[in-house]
């Protein structure tokens, strides 16, 4: 429903964003990551038709953004970053002239406002001026605007930015539940959103996309990824360590913890090998010392380890694209 | 949905915007003022001893030149500033659409200003008997500098998001406007120009065509150079709006 096709975009000398190519289909949820000034914002606003494409094109529903705009932007919800409102206006105002201006009136529009002051709870603050509201209802009010109309595709530039945890865990639940018909892209800094509400993620930087894919498939490219947590009682930790070292398929070992006798170790498998076999061969390997094992743990990966590791400002983007 | 309606939501809430800040109302209040005491006192409305509103309108384009820009000086600087402009030209409107319904919305306003002006009206039936032809006159001519100026202003704040600068440069340029066909200035330029180059800058004067509508001649020529000034401001504001989407 999104399509995203070899887009460039230039400010002055700064290539913002660098040949990106990416498509949004019915009920997936893509996050959007990548560090600030990475490109998400120019990359939202170009799909949204707010910015022209230098090179490239976008299309929404099968509508180009830059030669049917208007056929585009009628499927499209889109919350800008900060979440501009016209502050003098009451969340009702507001909402009422955003149906107005999506062409709904009478009835309809009624019926919209209401719908969306429910699903973005702003029952209790409906005829209160926005300018008097606190962050996370402004946020939402906006957020309002944008589902308003019960959009097919719908963009969200930091939804959760400056929310209280209750308010993030709202708005995530409003987004799983929209999900099965829409295609949704939100961009975001929080990484455990991603795993909690995305189908796909995306991760660009300085333009370019260095990840994309499911949000276990980033973790996987995590060098914790099939790491085996080893809890050992009643052993010295350099001999854990060391022999943990020595067990074949394990690259490399490392202390994490001692707590009174409890040692707790991180064994790292040799790249490419295992695929979460590891935890089986390091009981195989410990069954000769008669250590009381108090536990094994096969990690998942982090995405923020996955994050950090392809947006560094030392990779070359070049080398992160593989 | 049409062109027609969408124009008028966005004109509608940008009406109300208005009187929903306190600068609607001080705005009125220092225009009727400002409008008593340039007629009373420096236009000599008594002392005229004439049934007209000549004491009135005459001042006008100089009272217009601080008060216009002023109410427009908002228009697209503040969507800027605020970041609403983001939501409003990604809606599925076209942004000539947003460009007239602003537009229509702050000359309306003007227009209820200048409505508020009436007792001047009735104080001149009631103490004469005037002309109300050309009065009437004078109002559409009054209208018509004022969205003159108004597409100037709308322009100006189009290309900033800092209102200041957007007023002064709305000012200044309304002010050259008044200066081309202002007679001190035309005979400063007769010394050195020919007599016809100098009609040929006075005729973009605002003062020239506006002095028409003050005898009360309803001049198609001099409404058609105000929409021309208005036409081409807007155009300019269209196509600012456009390049200005960039960051």
């Amino acid at each position: 429903m999104i399509k995203v096709d070899h887009v460039t975009k230039t400010f002055g000398p700064k290539r913002a964003v660098d040949d990106l190519s990416f498509a949004v289909e019915r009920g997936e949820v893509l996050g959007f990551l990548g560090p600030n000034g990475a490109g998400k914002s120019t990359t939202m606003r170009m799909i949204t038709g707010f910015i022209p494409v230098d090179a490239g094109g976008v299309s929404v529903c099968g509508f180009d953004i830059a030669a049917q705009p208007i056929d585009a932007r009628r499927r499209i919800g889109y919350l800008p970053e900060s979440a501009p409102t016209y502050t003098d206006m009451s969340v009702n105002s507001f909402l009422g002239w955003a149906a107005e201006m999506r062409g709904l009136s009478g009835d309809a529009k009624k019926k919209a406002v209401h719908r969306a002051i429910e699903l973005c709870s702003l029952g209790s603050v409906v005829y209160q001026s926005i300018d008097t509201l606190s962050k996370g209802f402004r946020h939402r009010t906006c957020l309002a605007q944008a589902i308003l109309h019960d959009p097919e595709v719908l963009i969200m530039d930091e939804p959760t930015d400056g929310l209280d945890p209750n308010q993030k865990h709202e708005i995530r639940s409003l987004i799983r539940r929209m999900s099965p018909n829409k295609a949704i892209i939100f961009s975001t800094h929080i990484l455990e959103e991603v795993e909690a509400v995305c189908t796909r993620a995306i991760i660009i930087d300085r333009g370019r996309m260095v990840a994309n894919g499911t949000p276990s498939e980033l973790k996987a490219k995590s060098d914790r990824a099939g790491a085996v947590l080893v809890m050992v009682r009643g052993a010295a930790s350099q001999a854990v360590t060391d022999t943990l070292g020595r067990v074949p398929g394990v690259a490399r070992a490392e202390l994490v913890a001692t707590e009174q006798d409890c040692t707790t170790v991180r064994a790292y498998p040799q790249q490419g090998s295992m695929n979460g076999a590891l935890a089986a061969v390091i009981t195989k390997g410990l069954s000769a010392t008669g250590w009381a094992i108090d536990g094994l743990q096969t990690e998942e990966g982090r995405l923020d380890d996955v994050f950090r590791l392809l947006t560094r400002p030392d990779t070359p983007a070049t080398v992160a694209k593989s | 949905m049409s062109a027609l309606n969408t124009i008028k939501a966005i004109a509608k809430r940008e009406l109300f915007a208005y009187f929903d800040s306190p600068v609607a109302y001080v705005f009125l209040v220092i225009f009727l003022l400002l409008a008593g005491v340039f007629t009373f006192t420096f236009g000599g409305f008594f002392e005229r001893g004439e049934a007209s509103l000549a004491s009135f309108f005459g001042w006008l384009p100089w009272l217009f030149l601080f008060l216009v820009p002023a109410v427009g000086m908002r228009m697209w600087a503040e969507e800027r500033r605020s970041g609403t402009i983001e939501l409003l030209l990604t809606l599925p409107i076209a942004p000539w659409e947003a460009i007239i319904g602003k537009f229509l919305a702050s000359w309306i306003f003007l227009g209820i200003a200048m409505a508020l002006t009436f007792p001047i009206w009735v104080t001149v039936n009631l103490l004469g008997v005037p002309d109300n032809g050309v009065i009437v006159a004078g109002y559409v001519g009054s209208m018509l500098l004022a969205g003159a100026y108004l597409a100037i202003a709308s322009m100006t704040s189009a290309m900033t998001r800092n209102q200041v600068v957007s007023f002064i440069v709305a000012v200044v340029l309304c002010l050259a406007l008044i200066l081309v066909g202002f007679v001190p200035i035309t005979d400063l330029l007769a010394r050195y120009a020919s007599p016809a180059n100098v009609e040929r800058v006075a005729a973009f004067g605002v003062l020239t065509h506006f002095d028409g509508f003050q005898k009360g001649i309803l001049d198609s020529r001099n409404v058609l150079f105000f929409l021309s000034i208005m036409t081409f401001a807007l155009f300019v504001t269209a196509v600012l709006v456009r390049n200005r989407r960039k960051n």
